[in-house]
Parts: C-alpha cells; structure tokens; sequence
C-alpha cells in the first residue's frame, strides 16, 4: 500500500484506461508537448526529461522502436515500484502504452527483477485481460496504434537497472553497460531506437494524461514537477512507501515516518548521499538531493563507517567487472573503510583512497561506478570524529608509500 | 543527443583538441582524431583489431560540457567538441586507473615473458608509477594453466582488458575464452573452467598476440631446444616457415616487413642448428601432393560420377582451422586434403629421405621447425604424426621464441653475413615463400594447376605471375579461373588422368578464406547449399592474414603490420628466378630418388598425408 499522509493518492483514483484513452486521442505532438508541459522527468534516479527521450526516440531512424519499463528495481532501500506493481500494474501497461504512441514503438517488453518472479502470473493475466479488451493488440481502442507488451525476467544483477546494462541482459548477454552514446535513443535493444522508463515515471504518466499536465506541473518545484513516491525504511517508525510533492525537506519526510531522531539519512539508495542531521533543511528533489526514492533512516547509535562498509561491500560484489576504476576501486574503498575501522590506516592512505574515489566518480563507464565512491567520500567527509589515522605509513604491512 | 539529425553522414566536424583545430568524419572515435594531430592517448583494452573496448579506462579524456572524463577509444565525434587529451584531472585518473591494476596484477616484472614487451609495465613506467598506493598482491590467487600444449594462462596477471575473448569471439568465432563472475571476482575463464587443453580451444594463440601483459604466453620450447644443440650426440635441424622471415627482424627492433631470410639462416647456424632448412621446400610439396588430390577429386566426381567424392576441397595446412573443422564441422572432414601441413611433411622426410641421404641414424635427429604458429606445437604432438617411425617433429618454436634464442646466443641477428639454406632440399620456389600470406596457398596451387592442366604459362593469363584474383586482406574471398584450353598431361599425372579433355571449358571455382570467425561463414553457408558449396578449392587459414598474421609472431601484431609483412613476403616471392611449385629441382629430385611411386603413390601417401578425428564437442564444451 503507498502511504499519503497529505490524503492526496494520486494512484488510486486514477481509473484504467482512462488516461491512455485521452492520449491516443491526441496528435503524437500533443502527446509529447503534454508531457512536456507537465515537467515529468524520469522516476528512476537520473531525471531526464521524459518528453526529450520520447521525442528523441520518434525521431530516431529504425526498421522497429522499443518501448522498455525498467522494473529491474535493484537499489538497496527502494521497493516502491514492486507496490505499484502489484497495485496499479494497469497504470503502468497504460503508461507504456502511451510511451510507444509518442515515441513510435510498437514492442513493449517488462524487464521483471528476478526476485519479482511472484508477480509474474498476475501480470501475465492482466496483459491477456488487455489484449481481450483490445488495450493491446492491433488498432488499440480504434486508434492506429499496434503495439504489444511481453514480461521479461532479470537474472538479479543489480547492473541491469542500468537501461544499457538492461538491454544486453534483454539480448541474452551478460549484463553490462555499454559505451554511451550512442544512446538508446537511437541504438537500444538489438541497436534499434529504444525508450527506456522506470516504473513509476510510466504509471505518472498515465496520471497526467488523466488528470491533465497542469495537475502535476503544480506539484513538487521548479526544475522537478510533481508528486513523488518514496521507499522508506530503516531506523524509523513508519517505514514503507509513501507519496510525497517533490521538494520535502528531509526533516519533513523524517517526521511524517516517525525518524526525527535520526543521525543521517542515506537517499537515493546505496549509491546515493548520506545527508547528516545538520543538513535535514535539505529539499528531495533534483536541483538538490536527487533520489529514485529510496530514503534509508540512521538512528543516533549507528556508525557511519558500519554503514559505508555495508554499502561498499554491495558495490565490490555488484559491479559489473568490466571497467577497472569500479571494478578494483570499490574493493580498495572498502579496505581502506575496513583499515579505519581496525584503525589501521594512514593519513597517506586515506589521501590516496579519496583522490580514488574522485577518479571512479569521473572516469567509471557508467552510474554504478560514478555514484559507488560517494558513500566512502560522505562518511569520511562528515563523520571524521568516528575514525582514528595512524600517522606512519610503514604500519600498514602491505604498502610502502613513496615520496 | 541524438547528433546525427543535425550532421550528415560523411560531413567533417570540428574538434579542437589540446588547443588544436582538426575536422574529423563523422563518428570517428577521439583516440584516432587525436592521433591526427600527433597526440598519443594511452590505451590498454583498445585494440586495432577488435571492436571497441572501453573498458580499461586509461585512455580517458576530458570532454568540454561533460561532468564525467570519456573513454577516448570508444567515444564517436558526432558533434563539435572541446577536448583536453593531458589535463591534471586526466593525468591523475590514469595514474590511479594504473595503480588500481598494478595492486592486483602479480608478478615479476623481471621474470616476465613479456618483460620489455608488456604495455602494462610501459604506461606505469610513462605514469612515474613507482609505489602501490593501493597495496599489492601477495601471494598469487590463480594456479598457472599449462594444460594446452600451445598457450599458458596466468590469471594473476590480467587486467581484464578482455582483448583475448573479443578476439576469440569476433576473429576466431570459437569463444574459448569468456569472462565469468562479477565485481572484484570477475576473471577471464573458459567455459566451465576446464583447463584450456581440454577446452575447443584451437590453440591459434590470437588471444597471445593481443595480450597486453603476460597472462597469455606461448608454451615455451627454448629450453629443450638449448638441450638438444648443447647435446653433441644430437643431430639438430630446423627448418624455418616463410612467415616468421617476413617478421623476425621486428625482434631485433627492425620494422615490420625488414625482409631477414639469409641473416637469419646463419644466425641459425651461428646459434648451433646442424642444418637449416627452408619449410618452403615441402609447401612446394604439398602444392603437388595436394594439387594432384584436387585434380583426382575432380576427375571422380565429373568423369567418374563417384558421388562418394567431397567437394570442395579444403586446404589442411593450418592446424588450428584443423582442430576447428574437427570439433565444429566434423561431417566436412572428407572435404579436407589428406596433405599433411609442410612442416609435418617435412617431418616425416626429415627422419626418413634426409637421414638415409646424409647417412644420419633418426633417433639421433631432432627436428626442430620455427613457425609464426602456436598451434604447430598441438599438430605436431598429435599421435597420427609418428609416420617416420619417430617424433616427425620434436619441437616447434615461434618466431617469438626464436627471437629469444637468438638473442641468448648472443647474436645480433640484423647484422649477420647472408647464407643460404641446406641441401638436399635446396632453395625452394616463390610459390612455397607466399604460403604464408592468405591466399598464398591457393596462388601456388592456381600456378601449378593451371601449367599443367593448360600447358600454358601463368604469365600468359597473369602479369609475373602474380595471381592477384586471389590476393588481398578481405576475410572471405572468391574468385573464378575459366578454362579455355587443355594441353597434355605432363608425365608425372600420366598415372592420374588420361586426358584433361574433361576439364576443357570448364570454370575453376575457388574461395580464400581467414580467421576461423570467417571460416564459420564460409561453413554455414557451405551447409545451406550456397555460394561456397559450389566451390571446387577453398583455402582456410586460421589467422587473419594467414600465417604472417600467426599467434606465434612478435607483439604488436595488427592489420598494419600484417600488411608490411605481406609486403615482405610477396617481395620475397619475385626475387626467386622460379616461382612454381611443380618446377623445384628438389622436389622433383625426391620423387624420383625416394618417392619413387609417384605423386600421391603409396609411398608419398604414408608419410606425407594424414587422416583427422572427429573432435564434436559435447555439451561440456570439451574436446575429449
């Protein structure tokens, strides 16, 4: 269920069908420029313009166009698209539907997370239902739009939320990223033009073309549009997921759910910010804290290095392994979290690993490795009074550092 | 984003690198815009040969606009861009990129294969990396792989550039290696993590030639080789392939296609070799041998009818398209010549015609032959190859190994007094020489055939007899020879054919192929029935380039390369004053005093052609 403390769901009195009936009966360029004016922007985390991509994709030559929902929700701390999923699949259906008017796709496919596999048959069962009531198939609701939905399953990478990584896990390769660009866009699934979009940003969709672009311009802030759904958990009282305009502060937030009293609170999952106590005024929305929507509260009693060694150790495991920066630099972030714990590590080190961490933000191939090292740089930025450094650097037994 | 809206195909855009303007073609990468204008951007999983990579990192640069650095290799210019190749910013990513691979990269630089020769040692040394910042590798994580008889694999030195499996995928088309697992245990594998030995590895040793450290290497014969020449009961010979001639002085810091065929001989003899040979003497050979196989091959099928007949036929001197056609199309068998590949001709003669002549006791021999080729070292080990009652080949060196000897022996071989190679087998013919180019096979064989079929000269159908139909770098490449005329059967066929009345009008369909990737092409189609199927004669090399592009040849190795060393080569060809294969005195001489049955008599047929084995792999991907 999604939590609406301000008693404004946006999801449940939204009727299926509804919107995607509006869209269709729209030019294509009226689709695009409503979706424009509403200021959507991508719920998964990075929040590119919808309307830009959709354009884009029209645009892009190709013998076939692809419209793909990104529900391989792997960030540590965000389950609300699998809420959405299970509650409001149709919405969704009905956002991609639209998705493939605009953008000229006539393939749909659901890259399930694999560990989602218990709502496969009930959404299989509504896609049938859909096509029996003819929102899918050839012609839908009398328009000229064919177009088809089919359910992939992910193998539980947590890359593969990556949309390139997605896309060679949809062609059957191992799931890494690509070189970008090109950009889906224009090459995506079997290099055809691809349109990539997470869960949510669909099912908003589908809100917009019902409730009107203005409905969800007048949400949220300036440079981020509309209501937001957020994955709450951690040290709080009133975990789960909940809907909130764009732009709460993180104090708000933390006293809607209970966790006033927090430490820190890590937003946007692991590979996100861990905002300390004294930044709470901060706003949740992309001109500041930018977040897909998983918000993880830190009572007073944990400690920050716990909480980097947890995080880095997710990252040593999940990174692709193909570029060396992510690769080898978050096994060396998460020793050098490991040497501060023990109290084992140098100044000189500490130096080395942050220059590190500069380099895997700048020159990793893509999000995982960019985003991995913040964790390590948060914690020993702010939390500086919870380690200990040896001021000898031939302590450490294994590295002789130079001039 | 999506650039090429607003930009034609084929416009030039501006860039400015380092503060310098250049107009470069559309989706041209950064890397090679920058070495337009002379800037050399660092690069480790970039290779000229392969798709792009990406992956390394080190070649990363600064992009005006962009929040993150960009790899320089697989970025295309498809707008107007600021670049800066050398920043700080850059220079320090490297320098940690390098560092990273350096702290889990173990070994001893000094006790190297690749020492010297190692593109991961040459950038630390360019990056002032002199410390491990981020710790080092203590003890090694991998044991060392030596169960394939042509590549060793040593885990603990690679930095997951993944050039060897993009080779063995994008040029082999075998995909022997692959990269398994994730995150920090991500490692180069073979499938299931058998030993590469029992893998459908052909052990072409692409994946050697790309690696830019020392985690792929040759199995080393140097060390029984020193053995056998400081073992004065020994009798050593080696006889010495084209290829490796066309590239050996790019051991000694020549550039690539310093033709050093005569230097080397003597550096050979300098070194302690009894007797060096020329491999050519047996390509002639086997343009007899196997030419007259095609010819009787022809004349079943469209005289005889003898539906059993396998056509086209398949060239066999490249073992690794041998051990490739044996696991992959194991039903086209029949179709491959029964010729065994020159050095293994030359084996068997060796031990055999060599030892009687010169009154040499063959268990005293030890035949040694130098190969721009790993997989020769699997060839000769297969049990089928002991015709001469011995070893035919006791051990094959690449011309990377020889390069070392030679260099142990004290000798700069550049600057050897030219001599020529050893009697009996005398200086071969051009035909023999150009073997080792793609192609090269099917030119020789096109020379003879049509000499002897037509009782014309080549010269008179091709200018020098240069058969350039054939030649080229293409993968796959086709051609047809009508023939117009018949002459008489020359005296060595009488027993063959009675007459070439049959051939009179008839068109000669030939195709050329290398890379196994492009072998794979030219097999499938040949399945379904097309194009290919319709060929009389098909040449099938396993490296790109044939053998001069070997996995036995000195690193680098890339499509420039290989076409300075063709360059080499077919110079090599026009300096001979005979230049076909049927037209050796040497050859000739040996069937009238030891083969003296004839081309493709009994004799010919026990030692100088083979039988192969049916390699399909089972769902394990294992060759046994």
């Amino acid at each position: 269920m999604i939590n609406t403390p301000t008693n404004q769901l946006s999801f449940s009195d939204a009727s299926c069908g509804t919107g995607l009936k509006n869209a269709l009966a729209m030019p294509r360029a009226k689709v695009i420029s409503t979706v424009s004016d509403s200021g959507i922007r991508g719920r998964g985390g990075a929040g590119f313009p919808v309307s830009v991509k959709w354009n884009l994709c029209g645009l892009a030559k190709g013998d076939k166009k692809f419209v793909v929902c990104n529900a391989d929700e792997g960030e540590p701390g965000t389950f609300k698209d699998r809420v959405l999923l299970d509650d409001f699949a149709a919405l969704v259906f009905d956002g991609m539907t639209i998705a493939a008017y605009a953008a000229g796709a006539s393939e749909g496919i659901l890259y399930l997370r694999a560990e989602y596999a218990y709502l496969r048959d009930g959404l299989e069962e509504m896609l049938r239902m859909r096509r029996k009531e003819g929102l899918l198939g050839e012609n839908i609701l009398g328009s000229k739009l064919n177009f088809d939905i089919q359910i992939f399953m992910g193998g539980g990478a947590y890359v593969c939320g990556e949309e390139t990584a997605l896309i060679e896990s949809l062609e059957g390769n191992r799931g890494e990223p690509r070189n970008r660009p090109p950009f889906p866009i224009d090459m995506g699934y079997f290099n055809q033009p691809t349109v990539v979009n997470n869960v949510e940003t669909l099912a908003w969709v589908s809100c917009i073309f019902e409730k009107g672009a203005a409905w969800f311009k007048d949400q949220g802030t300036e440079g981020s549009a509309g209501p937001k759904l957020f994955s709450v958990s951690g040290d709080c009282q009133k975990g789960g997921v909940y809907e909130f305009p764009m732009g709460i502060t993180i104090a708000e937030l933390l006293t809607q759910v209970g966790g006033d009293d927090a430490k820190c609170v890590q937003i946007g999952g692991a590979s996100g910010r861990l905002v300390p106590s004294s930044e709470f005024n901060r706003r949740i929305c992309f001109e500041d804290v930018a977040t897909g929507g998983s918000i993880i509260v830190f009572g007073q009693n944990r400690k920050a290095l716990d909480i980097a060694e947890n995080f880095l150790e997710f990252f040593e495991e999940e990174s692709c392994g193909q570029c060396t920066p992510c690769r080898d630099g978050n096994e060396k972030l998460l020793k050098g979290i490991r040497m501060l714990k023990d109290g084992t590590c140098s100044m000189q080190r500490l130096l080395s690993l942050k220059d590190l961490a500069e380099t895997m933000q700048l020159a990793s191939r893509c999000g995982l490795g960019q985003s991995s090292p913040n964790i390590f740089l948060d914690v020993i930025n702010q939390y500086d009074n919870e380690f200990e450094l040896t001021s000898d650097a031939n302590s450490e037994p294994e590295c002789r550092i130079g001039a | 984003m999506s650039a090429q809206q607003t930009t034609a195909i084929g416009a030039n855009i501006p860039v400015t690198i380092d503060g310098m303007d250049i107009r470069v073609p559309l989706k041209t990468t950064i890397l090679d815009a920058a070495k337009e204008l002379g800037i050399r951007i660092p690069t480790l999983c970039h290779h000229a040969d392969l798709c792009e990579g990406g992956l390394c990192r080190v070649c990363v640069v600064e992009v005006e606009g962009k929040r993150t650095l960009q790899a320089s290799c697989a970025y295309p210019i498809t707008e107007p861009m600021k670049i800066k190749t050398s920043s700080a910013k850059v220079r320090k990513a490297r320098k940690n990129i390098l560092q990273l691979m350096l702290s889990n990269h173990a070994g001893d630089c000094t006790t190297c294969n690749r020492n010297q020769n190692c593109e991961l040692q040459k950038l630390a040394s360019e990056y002032g990396i002199t410390t491990h910042p981020f710790g080092k590798v203590k003890r090694p994580k991998y044991a060392i792989d030596h169960s394939s008889l042509s590549v060793v694999r040593d885990n603990n030195k690679c930095i997951l550039c993944r050039r060897c499996e993009r080779t063995c995928a994008e040029i082999q088309g075998v995909n022997a290696l692959v990269t398994a697992n994730r995150g920090i245990e991500t490692e180069i594998q073979t499938f299931m993590n058998l030993p590469l030995g029992d893998t459908m590895c052909i052990n072409c040793g692409q994946c050697i030639n790309r690696c830019p450290t020392g985690a792929l290497q040759t199995v080393d014969a140097t060390c029984d080789v020193w053995k056998a020449i400081d073992d004065p009961k020994k009798h050593v010979v080696i006889q010495t392939a084209p290829a490796p001639r066309a590239a050996i002085a790019e051991c000694f810091g020549e550039a690539p296609g310093t033709p050093r065929t005569f230097e080397m001989n003597t550096a050979l003899r300098r070194a302690g070799f009894n007797k060096v040979f020329d491999t050519n003497f047996t390509a002639d050979l086997t343009i007899l041998e196997e030419g007259t196989e095609l010819l009787k091959r022809l004349y079943g099928a469209l005289v005889q009818k003898d539906a059993s007949v396998a056509l086209p036929q398949f060239t066999s001197c490249s073992p690794g398209w041998i051990k490739y056609i044996e696991q992959f199309y194991p039903e086209y068998l029949p179709n491959v010549s029964s010729a065994k590949s020159p050095q293994q001709m030359f084996g068997a003669l060796i031990k055999t015609y060599y030892a009687e002549k010169n009154g040499v006791d063959p268990k005293d021999i030890v035949s040694v032959s130098l190969m721009p080729c790993t997989a020769k070292k699997y060839e000769c080990a297969r049990p089928e190859m002991n015709d001469s009652g011995f070893k035919d080949i006791d051990y094959v060196l690449t011309t990377r190994e020889l390069g070392k000897l030679i260099k142990e022996a004290g000798i700069d071989l550049p600057q050897m007094p030219k001599s020529d190679f050893d009697e009996p087998f005398g200086t071969a013919t051009g035909s023999g020489v150009i073997f080792g180019a793609t192609g090269g096979v099917m030119e020789s064989a096109i020379r003879t055939v049509v000499e002897l079929v037509c009782g014309i000269q080549i010269e008179d159908l091709f200018e020098h007899a240069n058969v350039i139909p054939v030649r080229g770098f293409e993968g796959v490449r086709y051609a047809e020879l009508p023939i117009s005329a018949v002459g008489p059967v020359p005296e060595v066929l009488k027993d063959v054919v009675p007459d070439w009345n049959w051939l009179k009008d008839a068109t000669l369909k030939v195709a050329i192929c290398h890379g196994t990737a492009n072998a794979q092409k030219v097999m499938d189609d040949i399945r379904a029935g097309g194009k290919f199927s319709e060929c009389h004669f098909i040449e099938f090399m396993a490296c790109p380039g044939g053998c001069l592009g070997g996995g036995g040849q000195p690193i680098p190795t890339n499509k420039d390369i290989r076409s300075k060393r063709a360059n080499a080569i077919y110079a090599e060809d026009m300096a001979y004053t005979v230049r076909k294969s049927h037209l050796n005195e040497a050859v000739l001489r040996l069937y009238k005093e030891f083969l003296t049955d004839g081309i493709g008599g009994h004799k010919a047929h026990h030692l100088l052609h083979t039988s192969y084995t049916d390699r399909s792999l089972g769902v394990r991907g294992s060759n046994k």
